[in-house]
């Protein structure tokens, strides 16, 4: 067996533990934990695709970023575990069978004669850029307009998160857009007669 | 390269097939953890990983790098998603002091 055949059979055995793990342990925070493992283990086998920039990536953004919040929410909420792990068995006959009915079926397409057409068809990779270098030439002049697009998005899910999370009373002045509509001219301007001062 | 006796080779097939199981995996969880929410967002995260790995596996199989730039801007989408799910969460909990998925009915007619 080659090297690389026995990385990815070792990575995908630890990727599907974790995975299974995740969806079956009593305790959120280890599932938190075991889907971090499945993060990392994926970094792996991206790498095995020579996707560097983005198996870093997942590594930073993900178990570096969005998994501690994770942590932090399952940490902060107080639930009642026991009452969540109610018929917890009971559904797992239902899912069990659909989950085996979807991979034997993607199984049946995927593992035909099908894509085995591009087993051969793997190159190195033909440039002597390395792959970051690659990603970045694509991201910032094909690709730049969604780059941006990205960066609103991101701006979008800061401002969405703070905004729904803040308790404080909004101490500042805003103004309401409804009344604003409403706001007829003679509200605001009153013209008033006045006699005019006597000049001596 | 081109034989592949016994399976010894990596081919497409296996990575999608990975990200197959992968995919189903987090379909059973969200069967089974019916009830709690945090479980079921950690679901989607992994699934969002299964459909990253076929992008990743294609753009590998066809040296074809635009399948690794929609990866990034899915990791992006997924990161806003999961804050916006998770400060969503956390005002819920403040709000009911209960995420189980059964109490959250005050929509229901």
């Amino acid at each position: 067996m080659e090297f690389k055949t026995f990385v990815f059979y070792f990575l995908s055995a630890i990727l599907v533990f974790a995975g299974l793990r995740v969806i079956t342990s009593r305790n959120p925070v280890h599932a938190a934990l075991y889907l971090v493992l499945a993060f990392f283990t994926a970094s792996g086998v991206w790498m095995l695709l020579q996707a560097e920039f983005l198996a870093i990536a997942l590594v930073l953004v993900y178990v570096g970023a969005v998994m501690v919040l994770f942590l932090f929410v399952v940490m902060m909420l107080d639930i009642n575990l026991d009452r969540l792990r109610e018929g917890f068995w009971s559904y797992l006959p239902l899912g069990a069978i659909i989950g085996l009915l979807m991979v034997a079926e993607m199984g049946l397409v995927l593992g035909g004669n099908y894509l085995g057409l591009l087993e051969s068809s793997v190159r190195q990779a033909t440039t002597e850029d390395s792959n970051v270098q690659a990603i970045g030439r694509l991201m910032f002049t094909e690709y730049v307009y969604p780059f941006e697009l990205a960066s609103v998005i991101l701006l979008v899910g800061i401002i969405a998160a703070v905004a729904l999370t803040q308790r404080a009373k909004r101490t500042n002045k805003s103004v309401s857009p409804s009344q604003q509509v409403f706001v007829k001219a003679r509200d605001r301007v009153r013209v008033l007669q006045m006699p005019a001062e006597k000049s001596d | 390269m081109q034989k592949n006796q016994g399976g010894t080779l990596l081919t497409l097939s296996h990575f999608l097939i990975l990200g197959a199981i992968l995919f189903a995996i987090s379909v059973v969880g969200i069967f089974l953890n019916r009830k709690n929410l945090i479980i079921i967002l950690m679901s989607i995260e992994l699934m969002l990983l299964a459909v990253n790995m076929n992008f990743i596996a294609f753009s590998h199989y066809l040296q074809d790098l635009a399948g690794q730039v929609f990866v990034f801007f899915i990791l992006t989408v997924a990161a806003a998603e999961s804050a916006i799910g998770l400060a969503i969460l956390v005002v819920l909990f403040r709000n009911l002091k209960t995420i189980h998925v059964d109490d959250l009915d005050s929509l229901k007619g």
